[in-house]
């Protein structure tokens, strides 16, 4: 009887294993075959594969076509808040700072621009906040609290739709060093905060660091604004042997601004500096040499150290010319960090292991770096980093509204009931509340 | 992300204003940072506030007459018992507190007084009140007005880690290059040729003395080619030893064949009997249906990398250009007027294209301005010049050769019709029944690829047999004088005649009865002086 029902159960079991290797079998050279034919319809090559697809912890996203999934409506604001700055000063066209014109120009002609209001999922508002420049071509930020609360009292007195929900469903092109904090430098940022008017809209910003005042929960990050026609231009053939083992082109003292040193890069440039100046694996210096960009193809790590804030455009330069990012800069959130899985493609080092960077480097397994290569060859991966004009698909433009479309639909408590309030317009530094 | 518009003071009291909170513990001694103790007694007793503000003034004065913050280095120093200089790879976790202190290098006047007092979590009973209230208090100056979960990554001052030893590490450089090797590697294989063909390489050459010199050349080039290669090598007078041990040593692979004829010592017959060995070559790769892609690597001749990567892209037949040398020789210079020099064109044969990249003829040496001045044999100080179209500038796909090829265009003749008939062969084209198939390599030759040179010393000049000199040398030198002569063998008797001639015109002058036991001697002191 025992017997009889242990063979039955036994049996049962068996044959459950037996059909899961058959799935499992099955399911193998299905997925290698999907597989295989994405990559060769990806690549194109019949030979070695040398690309490879990237997928971050949102999916395979990187592909996605926004248009059809959501609907954007920009405010028309009067000229002083953007295009009246540009004409000022068009150097706001060419810095780091840039993305925010040029997502504006791009929203306009764009598919999924509507211009009735009443069926937008986001409202966009086209603040220039960085557009204000010093003689010497750097932004001021002292104003730019005032400019976009000035900003939001134009569209909350003239559209029902911020009052509606309090900004929840409304976003913010915000590129400054600490973004919404509008301040460069990062203990005075903290002590802001970001512009609480902005409590409840979704920014978007090049700043990311984690547990920081200056990052809300919901932002999305962007790459910063790195020319795209002159990284083309500056293209050399890929056989080009790469023969530099690590590259950095930049300060390592700010004498300037940080004469004591250890504030600067909370010393990790320095350190970099100190360690690494007799290395001659290290091509690293304060040099600005003609051959930039053709220097970095030549490179296998290009190294992203912080500066002041612990973004820079050093990173879309690695990512376009194919050098691995070496990214030393704790807590920091890189771009569309859903989207890419940042960890695979970039070696990350903490700042207290600048001085055994050597160490981490040469023992890094061959494969790793291999891999990392591919995926950085993925033209996919390159175009996400980049704004060009016009837009082109899976672009930097497309990465944003793809992430505003993964945060659709919005959740219950976006829509106020009718006569509640959540922003308190008179918090904030005193000087913040002169009209502007 | 620029600070430059921010004052100084502004900077500093910003930064003073930070510092202030952090040694808000006050127990430190005198190395707080001076500025910070202008805020930081804000709360506390007036005495102790006087007392730090006098210290600090007396501080700052020391450092103003020393040159330099001598009050971080005092900090140190009043805590390095508990300090351990210990390398940033020393990770272990002990209960002891670890100050690691990277250390003092006061190597610029600005800065880099570098200390790190970083905190381990595991403080012992009475770690310095000092930094740890400067732990928390910077703590909470990160986190303060935003109520958010604390940030391990500090705001302020940080210091700069150098680690004690901070120069490449051998072991790590060499890991470093192996690790470039292999990128470079998978570039070329992602970006390169993709399936690189055989390179067969024919070379006539012959024993004399400048063989070692020339062979040893191409066999460093070689040696060098990323490619699976064979190198032929067709000798006249058939194969001897020194050849064959110069071949061993390069480590390719080789095939030794031997052509029966010498060869000739006139450079016209020369050429001809080259062209007759590279036929012979041709014939054997065909017989042994040898794949791959056809170079004519003269022995004397240079070639550079990129020639081998450039015939990787030949379909049947391609030309590359090649820059002729003309070596001219110490004497019989061409003297050649301004206008010649104006007009003598390139020294460069090679495919001429049209602006569509397509072929349309040849460039070739132009040799009139050497007319009458070329050395006519092996040795001789005079111009060597190519003839029509050097083979050296040819390269063939070996199965145009075969008798059975897919895809063998009709325009190729078949080799056993090419030379039956004792025909000079004076280039590949005339292996082609329609030479303007022919495919222009090295951007439409633009690019030189080789140089073709011709450098050899009299055909009977002596050398060491395979350059080793055996039995030893014997030379006998007189301790005083260096045993060479200042001018050399031809030119000393040269001048000694002349000399001779001068002498007698003037002694013929003279008596010559009475001088001319006088000219012999003089004659045997010149012989003695120019030996």
């Amino acid at each position: 009887m025992v017997s009889m029902m242990g063979s039955r159960a036994g049996w049962r079991r068996r044959a459950v294993v037996l059909l899961l290797v058959a799935v499992s079998l099955s399911a193998m050279p299905a997925t290698l075959a999907a597989a295989a034919a994405a990559d060769s319809v990806e690549a194109g090559r019949e030979a070695e594969q040398h690309t490879e697809r990237i997928s971050g912890s949102a999916g395979d996203v990187l592909e996605d076509n926004p248009v059809g999934r959501l609907k954007v409506f920009i405010y028309d604001l009067p000229r002083k808040y953007n295009k009246k700055m540009v004409t000022k000063d068009s150097r706001c066209l060419n810095h780091m700072f840039a993305a925010e014109i040029f997502m504006h120009r791009f929203l306009l002609s764009s598919a999924v621009r509507t211009l009735n209001p009443k069926e937008a999922d986001w409202f966009y508002a086209p603040v220039y906040t960085t557009c204000d420049l010093t003689p010497a071509g750097l932004p001021l930020p002292f104003k730019s609290p005032r400019v976009m609360r000035s900003a939001i009292q134009y569209i909350s007195n003239k559209w029902p739709y911020w009052n509606r929900t309090d900004g929840a469903d409304h976003f913010f092109v915000a590129p400054h060093d600490f973004g919404a904090c509008f301040h460069y430098q990062e203990e005075k940022a903290i002590e802001r905060g970001i512009l609480p008017l902005l409590q409840r809209a979704t920014l978007v910003q090049t700043f990311g660091q984690e547990n920081h005042v200056c990052l809300k929960e919901g932002s999305i990050i962007i790459p910063p604004y790195a020319p795209p026609q002159k990284m083309q231009a500056h293209l050399i053939p890929p056989d080009t042997p790469r023969s530099i083992f690590v590259y950095f082109r930049g300060l390592f003292y700010d004498t300037g601004n940080d004469p004591e040193g250890g504030y600067y890069a909370r010393g990790a440039r320095a350190s970099l500096w100190e360690n690494f100046k007799n290395n001659p694996l290290f091509d690293i210096s304060t040099d600005h040499p003609p051959t930039y960009y053709e220097d970095m193809q030549r490179a296998v790590f290009c190294l992203c150290p912080l500066g002041w804030a612990p973004w820079s455009p050093r990173l879309v330069e690695a990512v376009v010319f194919g050098c691995i990012p070496v990214i030393i800069a704790d807590d920091i959130v890189l771009p569309f960090a859903d989207a890419i899985p940042w960890e695979e493609i970039g070696v990350f080092v903490e700042e207290k292991d600048v001085p055994k960077l050597d160490t981490i480097l040469t023992s890094m397994p061959i494969d790793d770096i291999l891999r990392k290569q591919r995926l950085l060859a993925n033209p996919s991966m390159k175009q996400a980093m980049l704004f060009p004009q016009p837009a082109q698909p899976r672009d930097a433009f497309h990465q944003i509204l793809n992430g505003l479309a993964r945060k659709l639909p919005h959740p219950e408590g976006v829509y106020l009931q009718p006569g509640e309030k959540r922003l308190n317009w008179t918090a904030g530094p005193v000087g913040d509340l002169k009209a502007w | 992300m620029m600070k430059s518009l921010l004052p100084q003071s502004q900077l500093r009291r910003s930064a003073a204003a930070a510092a202030a909170r952090s040694s808000g513990g006050g127990a430190a001694s005198g190395g707080a940072d001076g500025a910070g103790s202008d805020g930081g007694a804000g709360g506390r007793a007036p005495a102790a506030s006087t007392f730090w503000f006098l210290l600090h003034a007396l501080c700052c004065l020391v450092s103003l007459f020393l040159g330099f913050r001598f009050s971080r280095l005092l900090f140190v120093l009043l805590f390095s018992t508990t300090a351990l200089y210990s390398s940033t790879s020393s990770s272990s976790s002990s209960a002891v507190l670890r100050a690691t202190t990277t250390t003092t290098t006061t190597t610029t006047t600005t800065t880099t007084t570098t200390n790190t007092i970083t905190l381990s979590f595991a403080a012992t009973a009475n770690p310095p009140p000092s930094t740890s209230a400067n732990y928390t208090a910077l703590d909470s100056a990160a986190s303060g007005t935003s109520g958010h979960t604390q940030s391990h990554v500090v705001v302020g001052r940080h210091g700069i880690r150098i680690r004690p030893w901070p120069h490449p590490d051998p072991v790590e450089v060499m890991r470093a290059h192996r690790i470039m090797e292999r990128v470079q590697e998978e570039q070329r294989r992602w970006y390169g040729i993709k399936e690189p063909r055989q390179v067969l390489v024919v070379t006539p050459t012959y024993s004399r003395a400048f063989q070692a010199l020339h062979l040893t050349g191409l066999l460093h080039s070689l040696r060098n080619v990323p490619y699976p290669l064979t190198w032929i090598v067709v000798e006249a007078g058939g194969t001897t030893n020194a050849t064959a041990s110069l071949l061993a040593r390069s480590g390719l692979t080789i095939v030794h064949i031997p052509f029966p004829d010498r060869m000739p010592h006139d450079w016209a017959d020369r050429h001809a009997t080259e062209n007759r060995m590279r036929l012979h070559a041709l014939r054997v790769i065909r017989e042994r249906k040898m794949d791959g892609v056809i170079v004519f690597a003269d022995d004397s001749n240079v070639h550079s990398l990129e020639l081998f990567d450039e015939v990787q892209k030949v379909q049947w037949m391609g030309a590359v250009s090649v820059g002729i040398l003309a070596h001219t020789g110490t004497a019989g210079q061409p003297r050649l007027s301004e206008e010649d020099k104006q007009n003598m064109p390139l020294p460069v044969q090679g495919p001429a294209c049209n602006s569509s990249g397509q072929l349309v003829g040849w460039h070739t040496f132009n040799s009139l301005p050497f007319a009458g001045k070329t050395a006519t044999v092996v040795g001789e100080a005079a111009p060597v010049l190519p003839r029509g179209l050097e083979w050296a500038g040819f390269v063939l796909n070996s199965r145009m050769l075969w008798k059975e090829a897919e895809g063998k265009p009709d325009w190729v003749k078949d080799l056993d019709a090419v030379g039956e008939n004792g025909e000079e062969i004076e280039n590949p084209l005339t292996l082609l029944n329609d030479p303007s198939s022919v495919e222009p390599l090295g951007n439409c030759g633009r690019k030189v690829l080789l140089w073709w040179l011709r450098v050899e010393a009299r055909a009977d000049s002596k050398f060491p047999q395979g350059w080793v000199i055996q039995p030893p040398l014997e030379v006998v030198v007189p301790a005083k004088r260096t045993p060479w002569p200042e001018t050399t063998a031809v030119l000393s008797s040269e001048l000694l005649d002349t000399k001779q001639d001068q002498e007698d015109r003037r002694l013929s002058r003279t008596n010559r009865s009475s001088r001319s036991r006088s000219t012999t001697k003089r004659k045997g002191d010149v012989q003695g002086q120019e030996n």
